[in-house]
């Protein structure tokens, strides 16, 4: 099996996909002739031609929009925003139709269509390129919402949102992009959306992440290990349709549980997390579901030491780790 | 082109000046870009080089309690609104003395005491804003007025025709004294005009909602000018919205990270850099007779002091405490609104 980066496993997904079924279109800012701001879609005008590689003009809303439009009429668009901030003014577009149309139309129209968009932050992001988005849209039945870690999951995942009957938001976080190197399986494969991974086994306690942060988690546990601490980690990987069973499986047998996302811990994804376990899993355990998100201030600040303060990293994950194994 | 001759002494020596700080605009750029390339500038960083005659132009006229508004390309605005360089470096650089507090940087700068608004990193998030804003100058019984600077890219957007629709509008009840300026420098980030835009005749596009435009060369300073003070005195005049398209180029790409440009070519840009605003107008004030070689000289080598009193402040700078992180979440109840 090669090792790929997961900006690359993206871009195959999109490779193969396109030569397999000739009504996968790709649209969004500079897809076409540039190939995407971190590289995605290169390759794919040269190929598959301007009809098939739309170079949208900046229109976040309608490029959302017109890609729900061909889902109903049978497209199977990708819509790629350059970021997940600028996500926002198609908030409407997917909230209010995307998810809608199957419902509303009882099952004669659906929205094959999936949102793909950058997230998270990096070094010196800021404000404007650097939010967590998953909580707004994980909160809307009718979207399936994604967040692959690994460049296998990347690569099977994005093929299982384009084959998906539904409208599925595809989250890559973009630290990940040229980090993270994997295995991916030779040939045509399929992640399905759903089931989540137990990605370290553990027994102490269970930590439960997805996207950058689960390689936090992963590095948090190492550091941890050497204390006697055995912490589980499970990445999440399917935000909506969330796979509780893998998790309550997991604080079954560890009885502890603490919870890790980037974005503001207030209502963020990990509440839900949290709340499951409280309400379906009380009796196993031994200590209180502990969170750890970001804190909460309107927007990543840009100044290096502000940053620092304002991320989740292994090290404030092994200190809360210490914490719950000692409760 | 303006006509040399036509020219008063005033805008003359009003244009030495301007020389001058779109120099400083120049070396301030060219030192950020080393500085990004040094990693003493992280995230990201988009330069006006090429451009600097349209930003020059507009706010040498505009008055001091005057308002505008840009997008993320906006360290030359600042800098020629008068704001010290060195805030403006600490900003990029993320330090405490940044006019954001290092919060920002470069996308995001703000004088609220030179009557910046702020440079906005969502392309297009500010058009709403800059005619709000517009709005309540009318409504608060002054004649101030506002300019709202954005992109050919930003003109795609919903947060473009939904506002200016608007303006059009409040226009009519002499209630949006704004000016709206398009700086077309011919691309969205990889993408042209002419493939992200039907109709490539930007001005045109006000006509839908009823506001007056005209097209202008910006890459000559005093055509900016005489275009720029004509319309301003016109919309503080009558509280009315005008529109400015500006045909100007980016030298430098997108961004500091665009390095390939696959979307253009270097003939294009060669092309372009042959009618460098700083150049045509350093000409034309040499051809009139108000700029020596030495005062270029001067003004060359002062604006390089500058920067470099600039670099070395942001750089000695201290970073942000820790507790700035949760500074200015929400006001204090009964100081605002103030
Ligand atoms: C809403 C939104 N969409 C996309 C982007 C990414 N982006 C940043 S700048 C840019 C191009 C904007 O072009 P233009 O308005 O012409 O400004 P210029 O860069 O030429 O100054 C794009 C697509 C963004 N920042 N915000
Ligand atoms: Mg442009």
């Amino acid at each position: 099996m090669p090792e790929i980066r997961y900006i690359d496993a993206i871009n195959q997904a999109h490779h193969d996909e396109m030569a397999r079924d000739e009504r996968v279109v790709v649209l969004g800012e500079d897809v076409g002739r540039k190939g995407g701001v971190f590289g995605a879609t290169v390759g794919l005008i040269d190929k598959f031609g301007e009809d098939r590689v739309i170079d949208s003009p900046l229109a976040e809303s309608s490029i959302a929009g017109v890609a729900i439009g061909m889902a109903a009429n049978g497209l199977i668009p990708i819509a790629e925003f350059q970021f997940a901030d600028f996500i926002h003014p198609a908030f409407n577009q997917i909230v209010s139709e995307a998810a809608r149309m199957r419902y509303r139309s009882n099952n004669a129209f659906g929205c094959p269509v999936v949102f793909r968009a950058p997230f998270g932050g990096s070094h010196g992001t800021a404000l404007y390129h650097s939010q967590s988005i998953e909580s707004f849209y994980a909160h809307v039945p009718g979207i399936k919402v994604i967040v692959p870690s690994t460049p296998a999951d990347a690569k099977g995942m994005l093929k299982a949102a384009i084959r998906d009957p539904d409208p599925v938001l595809f989250l890559e976080h973009k630290r990940m992009y040229r980090l993270v190197k994997g295995e991916v399986p030779d040939g045509d494969y399929v992640v399905p959306i759903g089931p989540a991974a137990v990605r370290r086994e553990g027994r102490d306690l269970s930590v439960i992440a997805y996207g950058w942060m689960l390689y936090e988690s992963l590095r948090a546990a190492e550091m941890v290990a050497s204390e006697g601490i055995n912490a589980e980690v499970v990445d999440v990987r399917t935000l909506a349709p969330l796979d509780k069973d893998t998790i309550l499986k997991s604080v079954a047998k560890t009885n502890r549980a603490l919870i890790v996302y980037e974005d503001n811990r207030f209502v963020g994804y990990g509440a839900e997390i949290a709340a499951i376990i409280a309400e379906e899993a009380f009796g196993d355990l031994d200590a209180p579901v502990m969170r750890l998100g970001a804190p909460q201030v309107p927007g990543i600040p840009f100044s290096k030491p502000l940053e620092e303060w304002f991320f989740i990293t292994k090290e404030k994950i092994a200190d809360a780790i210490r914490k719950l194994a000692a409760y | 082109m303006q006509r040399i001759e036509d020219l008063t002494r005033e805008e003359l020596a009003a244009a030495v000046e301007s020389y001058a700080k779109m120099v400083l605009a120049r070396r301030f750029e060219e030192a950020a870009e080393r500085a990004f390339r040094h990693g003493k500038i992280g995230g990201y960083l988009h330069v006006y080089s090429g451009q600097e005659a349209v930003a020059a132009g507009f706010l040498s006229v505009l008055r001091r309690d005057d308002i505008f508004f840009t997008a993320y390309r906006d360290h030359a605005h600042a800098l020629l609104r008068g704001t010290p360089p060195g805030a403006v470096m600490a900003e990029l650089y993320g330090k405490a003395t940044g006019v954001a507090k290092g919060k920002g940087g470069s996308m995001h700068l703000f004088d609220a005491s030179r009557g910046f608004y702020g440079g906005y990193g969502i392309v297009g998030g500010h058009i709403p804003l800059a005619t709000g804003a517009a709005y309540t100058l009318r409504y608060l019984d002054t004649d101030r007025i506002c300019l709202c600077f954005l992109g050919d890219g930003a003109m795609n957007s919903g947060s473009f025709h939904e506002p200016v629709n608007m303006a059009g509008l409040w226009g009519q009840d002499a209630m949006c004294p704004i000016v709206y300026i398009v700086e077309n420098n011919q691309y969205a980030m990889g993408t042209s005009v002419s493939r992200s835009s039907a109709a490539t005749n930007l001005a045109s596009r006000f006509a839908a909602y009823a506001i007056e435009h005209e097209r202008a060369d910006g890459m000559d300073y005093f055509t900016v000018r005489r275009v720029a003070s004509r319309v301003i005195s016109q919309v503080r005049e009558t509280g009315r919205p005008y529109a400015l398209e500006v045909l100007t180029y980016r030298f430098a790409g997108h961004g500091a990270a665009d390095l390939f440009q696959p979307y253009r070519n270097k003939e294009e840009v060669t092309q372009a850099r042959t009618r460098d605003p700083i150049t045509v107008l350093e000409d034309r004030l040499r051809a009139a007779g108000v700029l020596t070689d030495a005062d270029v000289e001067r003004i060359h080598s002062d604006a390089e002091q500058t920067v470099e009193g600039a670099v070395r402040f942001a750089d000695e700078s201290p970073e942000p405490a820790a507790d700035e992180l949760f500074k200015d979440v929400h006001g204090a109840w009964g100081t605002w609104p103030r």
